[in-house]
């Protein structure tokens, strides 16, 4: 199986997807002629011309609104927010138009879009561009709110996105562009709203995503040289939520720890704990732990940043704390 | 306009005025729940614009979109019904007065966030031309519509991408409470597409022959020219939503403008132009009226939604 880049995962099922299906066109800033600002779209526009490939004006509420009214037309729209701190000028387009027409009209329309949208921190952009605001979004029914933690993941899950008829915000950790992994040539999609093992363990269960995916699996190997078997459990899938592998790993382990790259306040972390303790309270033998940024506006400064980030030792040491 | 065209639009005009009564009454019986915006006294743009379009080209508005969904060809049982919260409502009784929509007639609703339809109907239009239709989308928004970024953006992108779309504003001089004076840098709308270069008209929103010539022109324009701003000056008679003590206006201004009735105007046209006799009309307002009182007892009459669907169409379905 080849070993490629989570960039170009993702490029791949978009191009693959754009070739299957006419109606799925790109749209947002610098996606044509520049290639993308994270070259996940380079040479589309040479291949796919610039009805299909649509650079817009600097205008986040109407790119996300005219991919939402082109999806109610019949179209499939993908929509690109160069970064997710700019979906935060598009908030109203995506929870209060995409995630309601379909329901609020009676079924009569539907928004097969897809929002793709660039996070997290960890790059020195500072405050305002730094955001990883994933739980925000996964607020709304309506909208499905997807974040990959592999290359195959990514490809799989974005080409589900796609094909699907729900509007979906596809959520791209920026430092993971380079990760790697296998991702098989033949076409094959990863269903929206599974949980998955991402490493079997006996002694703890991480539970986690995006980016703290691959923190958490890199800590999971410090732990294995201690003696401690971590179960890591990759959301992939914010909404829905597929809890059933967390709990059935929790019962066997007995000991969880949440990591995620967003702050701690209202986070996943608090809703996927209440969620074991609901379902598997005399199962607990300690107190569930949360790895989460430290509650302030990220600092440019690279030291200060990964001070507030989440790091591999964060979730050694929570893990430790469970057991 | 043919003969025959003319006494349809009188008959809408008046159908519309008779429901929005209605749906006042039922509004104060405590029948419908949420926010009411009436449309009376606008009843002139939205008949005179949307009768000017064909089967193929889509319409979207705002909010205040009962008479848009009349004018679109949608039922007053199936409006009182959606009014009423009720099961046969165009919209399952989940979209209530603010949210209409009946795809099959191309009118694609009734949106309630002021200016988030105008990139949705953006949208619409790019993908009539993504699919090389001759169609066109008729977007109507009010005029408070035009002091938000929405607006501006979706000005701009419709001539960058030079999208079919039929920018209408319902200029009634209000938004909500503020009045234009207070609200826009520039007394007429029409003003804010010469920023983008867009070809405009300002048009008597109160004379419905007016307002079906300008926008049968402005129609043409748009199928080869792309974007269009018309402006349509009109009132409306009653407040911006039925808890409004209209302190932003005089009473001698609402009566002005009363006398400027579209109904009466187009009645005046109709009978001076022996295009009708005054019996025609007579009998076309009572059967609009006796229409008004069926579809309410429709209405009233009709299930609400069964609890077992509060989970439904929140999502189409699954993949894989």
């Amino acid at each position: 199986m080849p070993i490629i880049t989570m960039r170009e995962a993702i490029s791949q099922a978009l191009w693959e997807e754009m070739e299957r299906d006419e109606r799925v066109f790109i749209l947002g800033e610098e996606v044509g002629v520049w290639g993308g600002t994270y070259a996940v779209t380079r040479g589309f526009y040479d291949h796919f011309g610039p009805e299909r490939v649509r650079d817009t004006p600097i205008a986040e509420g109407t790119i996300v609104g005219a991919a939402n009214g082109a999806a109610m037309a019949g179209l499939r729209p993908i929509a690109e927010m160069m970064t997710i701190n700019f979906a935060f000028l598009a908030m109203d387009q995506i929870v209060n138009q995409a995630a309601k027409i379909h329901s609020m009209f009676g079924g009569q329309m539907t928004i097969p879009v897809v929002i793709r949208a660039v996070g997290g921190g960890g790059r020195q952009l500072g405050a305002t561009h730094s955001h990883t605001p994933d739980v925000i979004f996964a607020h709304f029914p309506g909208l499905k709110v997807v974040s990959p933690g592999t290359p195959y993941d990514a490809k799989g899950l974005l080409k589900a996105a796609i094909r699907g008829d729900d509007p979906v915000l596809f959520i791209e950790n920026a430092t993971l562009y380079q990760a790697k992994g296998e991702v098989p040539i033949e076409d094959y999609i990863v269903p929206i709203g599974v949980s998955n093992i991402q490493r079997a363990g006996k002694d703890v269960t991480i539970v986690t995503y995006s980016k703290m995916l691959q923190v958490s699996l890199q800590a999971a190997e410090l732990l294995a040289k201690e003696g401690i078997e971590a179960e890591v459990v990759d959301l992939r899938s914010l909404r829905p939520l597929d809890m059933q592998p967390v709990i059935r790993s929790f019962k066997k382990t007995n000991r969880a720890v949440i990591a995620e790259e967003g702050w701690r306040s209202y986070g996943i972390g608090a809703e996927v704990a209440v969620r074991v303790y609901e379902a598997a309270l005399d199962y607990v033998d300690a107190p569930i732990r949360r790895v989460a940024q430290k509650e302030v506006p990220l600092p440019y400064n690279r030291h200060l940043e990964q001070l507030a980030l989440p790091q591999v030792q964060d979730v050694v040491e929570a893990v430790k704390g469970v057991l | 306009m043919e003969r025959d065209e003319m006494l349809r639009l009188y008959h809408q005009m008046a159908l519309i005025r008779r429901l929005e009564e209605a749906a006042a009454s039922l509004y104060q019986e405590g029948k419908i729940g949420g926010f009411l915006h009436l449309y009376i006294g606008q009843e002139a743009v939205g008949c005179g614009v949307v009768s000017a379009r064909r089967p193929e080209d889509r319409v979207i508005t705002a909010y205040r979109d009962h008479g848009i969904a009349i004018a679109a060809g949608m039922e007053a049982r199936t409006v009182l019904a959606e009014l009423l919260g009720k099961a046969t409502g165009c919209s399952k009784g989940k979209g209530g007065s603010m949210h209409m929509a009946d795809v099959s007639l191309n009118f694609w609703g009734g949106h309630a966030i002021v200016g988030a339809h105008l990139p949705l109907a953006a949208g619409l239009a790019l993908a009539d031309k993504y699919n090389k239709t001759t169609a066109a989308t008729i977007c109507l928004f009010g005029d408070g519509a035009t002091n938000i970024g929405y607006f501006h953006e979706a000005m701009n992108l419709s001539v960058v991408w030079e999208l079919p779309v039929l920018w209408v504003c319902e200029n009634n001089q209000y938004g909500m409470g503020t009045s234009i004076e207070r609200a826009s840098a520039v007394p007429e709308i029409r003003q804010k597409a010469h920023g983008y270069g867009m070809p405009n008209a300002r048009v008597d929103g109160m004379d419905i022959v007016q307002v079906r010539k300008a926008t049968e022109a402005a129609l043409k324009h748009v199928r080869t020219n792309g974007p269009f701003l018309l402006e349509a000056v009109t009132y409306r008679y009653r407040g911006h939503s039925m808890g409004d003590p209209e302190r932003y206006r005089s009473h001698e201004e609402v009566t002005k403008w009363e006398k400027n009735d579209p109904i009466g105007i187009f009645h005046k046209y109709l009978i001076k132009n022996k295009h009708a006799t005054e019996a025609e009309l007579e009998q076309s307002a009572n059967q609009a009226a006796s229409e008004i009182q069926e579809a309410v007892r429709f209405a009233e009459e009709s299930p609400d939604p069964a609890p077992e669907v509060l989970f439904s169409d929140v999502y189409v379905k699954e993949v894989g």
